[in-house]
């Protein structure tokens, strides 16, 4: 056992050798939208303007958040493809409480994301305990939430004019207020600290750790003792939470609550996190990652928009990054 | 004397299957207790009870003379009784000390962890282990001895007095069992149990004071170590005697060459390697684990390129580029791995016979002829005496042994008269082993050319007639079949830059 690396003198959390690795794995991505960014500018001047930046942010903040819900679940080596269709359901859900039975912010919003957190909760019982697959669980539940969003609203929208402030939660902006020139919305802000908050979890509290844990080796969690049911259930209400907070970001956007919207939104969420390097077969990922694909995702939608490019082909080209941005990874990893 | 572990009448039953019926086993603090057995004797049905991986359904338990029911492996970790699985059960991605402690991360009452402290507790448990290891490296970076390492410190950070240990030699070299043992004596000294499940004898006579062997799921009784020959507990774990016969090399001064390779090279693994096996000849190839015995293979397949060098079968030169290429020359591979590249587990016997050799089973419009697959399937069934129902059942259902039969069926129907078997006998029981030597004789005898690939030096000296020795990439040397395992563990470790007295540089072909 001649292993060379010393055993001492090691405060870090994480050896150089891996932070070096986990650092060119983001570099990749970044650069790929520093290219973006680069090009686009030079394309059209109407691109690098602090107005259009903003929108792209701004545009970026409803999917980014949706893909922080399915990175978690990622990463602990399962699927979601309920994160759509649940965020709109949980927009309808803040309606009911604020629109139609008129009580305060105080109590729509907390009982929003307790349905998210109740409803990523029931996924997470039909996989752990009743072991559906994840796809086919999530699958059912993206149906059955689309379903009763519809059911709720009989089909139409819920306003919220009646809620005063509501739509600041999102187009609002708290570091415009104090800093003039920085105009950045209130939901981009509250991207960053999702973002910030996931990150954190992933990396220093336990439940981070059994997140790769069992994205690894699920077998060998349940070998040392842990109870791997309730984790994972854990892990979809987590996710289902997350699915909220982009349901309130949403509906504050758009001031109202749009029963019929959601369904592919998961599919762009599940794009950003794939293009952000996480591996689809869990284990390893990271937020800064998934953020950067997300950001990926909207500069090419607001670049080729600007270009006076028609939709169709932006699709076309977003399908194209997305294989192009896997079959790096895949060459990456295989020196 | 004092009973650590104390088990009586253990029963279990599985559907369909009885597993355990009244199993008895004890052991005392301080010693090494062997568990033997064939697979399916019932001792990982039985070490999983005391671990609390399974429950039993009737038997008594004692851990220090208390009554012991565990509902789950944390229960058996809190009464000091550690297990180390068969298949490794790390998490890849995480790192060492984040694997020994899941689940018991330091962290503050916010859940938060203190990841300094977890590193330096891992420190701590190497090294009192006296190995050393860079705690902060991913698992998956590790090699399967460091990965081994790490699941004994592991189980001794539970502060285990009890620790299971099932095959923990599979995949090591000589040097790293050498390492193990020393490790084991020191659990001892400090009064550990130590439970030790393998199938190599060798090994077991060293390392163990007593020995439990199973059959059938039933206790066929204990023996002290130093006084039982190893005939003796052979003939108890298959009920009978089975005969070692001495490999009688054939002549075969004027049997043609089947296979010729001249200075191949590729990497650090293969390096300038040459040799050739006659018809009907068994080629046996030692060495300690990264020799590259395997990578040798690979490349003489087509599994890997090669940088250089030639090949040539039956005289003819051969431009292998591809494993097609390579079946095309009558080459056939049977990995190491055959559950993930020899077999497709969840498809049937016969499907798997003739997987090398759908396009003779193709009639018009691409339809298959069953009922020619299922004539072959049953002719090789019978000719190599696979233990199956039916043609029709899955594969993952047959045991190692049978699972190795049916791989080596696929080639022979592919007609290959070159054939590399890697690892033949690896997770295959004592009574199937010899079951595969038998066949491999008969395959020479029928003027088939065998490569071998083994690190049980035993299995290399029962099957081969002639013996390559490889080390760190390079050929050096070949022997006879009446060769000693001395003999190949001096050119198994005779390194190009290091002198022949050095013994360190055993382990210095690890990373």
């Amino acid at each position: 056992m001649n292993n060379a690396a010393s055993q001492t003198g090691r405060g870090g959390v994480v050896s150089l050798k891996e932070r070096l690795a986990g650092a060119q794995h983001r570099l990749w991505a970044f650069s790929g939208l520093i290219i973006l960014l680069v090009g686009f500018s030079i394309a059209s001047p109407n691109f690098f303007q602090t107005t259009n930046i903003i929108s792209i942010l701004q545009a970026t903040s409803v999917n980014g958040v949706l893909a922080i819900a399915a990175t978690l679940v990622i990463i602990s080596g399962g699927i979601d493809l309920s994160v759509g269709t649940l965020m709109t359901f949980c927009a309808v859900i803040g309606g009911v409480l604020l629109t139609n039975m008129g009580l305060p912010m105080y109590i729509g919003i907390p009982g929003a994301l307790l349905a998210g957190l109740a409803s990523g909760a029931v996924s997470g019982f039909f996989i752990a305990k009743l072991n559906i697959p994840p796809f086919i669980a999530t699958l059912g539940m993206m149906l059955v939430f689309k379903g009763l969003s519809l059911a709720i609203c009989a089909g139409r929208p819920i306003y919220f004019n009646d809620t005063e402030g509501f739509s600041e939660i999102s187009t609002g902006s708290i570091i415009g207020e104090i800093i003039p020139a920085l105009p950045i919305p209130n939901g981009v802000l509250i991207l960053f600290l999702v973002a910030m908050g996931a990150a954190f979890i992933l990396s220093r509290t336990v439940l981070g750790r059994f997140i790769f844990a069992l994205g690894s080796n699920e077998e060998a969690l349940r070998l040392s003792g842990i109870k791997v049911e309730r984790w994972k259930i854990v892990v979809y209400s987590l996710a289902g939470g997350v699915c909220a907070i982009a349901g309130i970001l949403l509906a504050s956007r758009i001031n109202s609550a749009q029963p019929a919207i959601g369904q592919g939104y998961e599919l762009d969420a599940i794009a950003a996190v794939v293009i952000g390097g996480t591996s689809l077969s869990g284990g390893r990922g990271t937020m800064l990652g998934t953020m950067i694909g997300a950001l990926i995702i909207s500069v090419v939608a607001n670049g080729l928009r600007i270009l006076s490019v028609p939709q169709e082909w932006q699709i076309v080209v977003t399908g194209s990054i997305i294989i192009l941005a896997v079959y790096a990874d895949m060459l990456r990893r295989k020196k | 004397m004092s009973l650590l572990v104390d088990m009586q009448g253990i029963e279990k039953r599985f559907p369909g299957v009885h597993a355990l019926k009244g199993v008895q086993f004890d052991l005392i603090a301080g010693e090494v207790h062997a568990l033997m057995g064939e697979n399916g004797a019932g001792k990982s049905t039985l070490m999983k009870i005391l671990s609390g991986v399974y429950q039993r359904d009737d038997g008594i338990v004692r851990i220090n003379g208390k009554d012991a029911h565990f509902s789950g492996p944390r229960e058996a970790q809190d009464e000091g009784v550690g297990i180390i699985h068969q298949e490794l059960s790390l998490m890849n991605d995480l790192t060492v000390a984040q694997n020994i402690f899941i689940g018991r991360e330091p962290h503050n009452r916010f859940g938060i962890l203190d990841e300094a402290a977890l590193n330096r507790n891992a420190r701590a448990i190497f090294d009192d282990m006296n190995v050393v290891m860079d705690v902060t490296a991913e698992v998956g970076s590790l090699t399967i001895a460091l990965q081994q390492m790490v699941e004994i410190a592991k189980a001794l950070s539970y502060r285990s007095r009890v620790l299971i240990m099932d095959e923990p030699t599979a995949a090591l070299n000589e040097a790293e069992t050498n390492e193990l043992f020393t490790i084991i004596h020191k659990m001892k000294s400090e009064g550990v149990g130590v439970i030790y499940i393998s199938h190599k004898m060798d090994e077991i006579k060293r390392v163990s004071d007593r020995i439990t062997v199973m059959r059938d799921g039933e206790y066929v009784g204990t023996l002290n170590s130093d006084e039982t020959p190893i005939s003796t507990i052979i003939s108890m774990m298959v009920g009978r005697e089975l005969n070692h016969e001495e490999m009688v090399a054939p002549d075969l001064a004027k049997a043609p060459i089947a296979l010729e390779v001249n200075n191949l090279n590729r990497g650090r693994f293969v390096r300038d390697v040459s040799f050739s096996v006659k018809k009907g000849e068994i080629l046996g190839f030692a060495g300690l684990m990264g020799a590259g015995r395997t990578e040798v293979a690979r490349v003489i397949f087509g599994a890997d390129q090669r940088e250089s060098g030639e090949i040539r079968v039956h005289g003819k030169t051969c431009d292998i580029q591809s494993p097609s290429d390579a079946v095309k020359a009558g080459i056939g591979y049977l990995s190491e791995d055959r559950k993930h590249f020899g077999l497709v587990l969840g498809m049937n016997v016969r499907s798997n016979i003739a997987m090398a050799s759908m396009q003779r089973f193709t009639g018009f419009g691409g339809l298959l002829d069953e009922a020619g697959m299922a004539a072959s399937a049953d002719e090789y069934i019978g000719q190599l005496g696979i233990r199956t129902p039916s043609d029709r059942q899955e594969v993952r259902l047959l045991s190692g042994g049978n699972q190795q039969k049916v791989v080596i069926a696929k080639w022979l129907l592919r007609d290959c008269d070159v054939l590399i078997f890697d690892e033949p006998t690896r997770g295959v029981d004592v009574g199937a082993k010899s079951e595969i030597y038998r066949i491999l004789t008969e395959l020479a005898e029928d003027g088939k050319a065998i490569i071998v690939i083994s690190s049980e030096l035993p299995e290399v000296l029962r099957v081969s007639h002639r013996i390559a020795v490889m080390c760190e990439g390079r050929l050096t040397g070949f022997l006879p079949a009446h060769a000693s395992q001395e003999d190949i563990m001096l050119l198994a470790t005779k390194t190009m830059h290091a002198p022949m007295k050095s013994t360190s540089h055993a382990d210095g072909t690890m990373p």
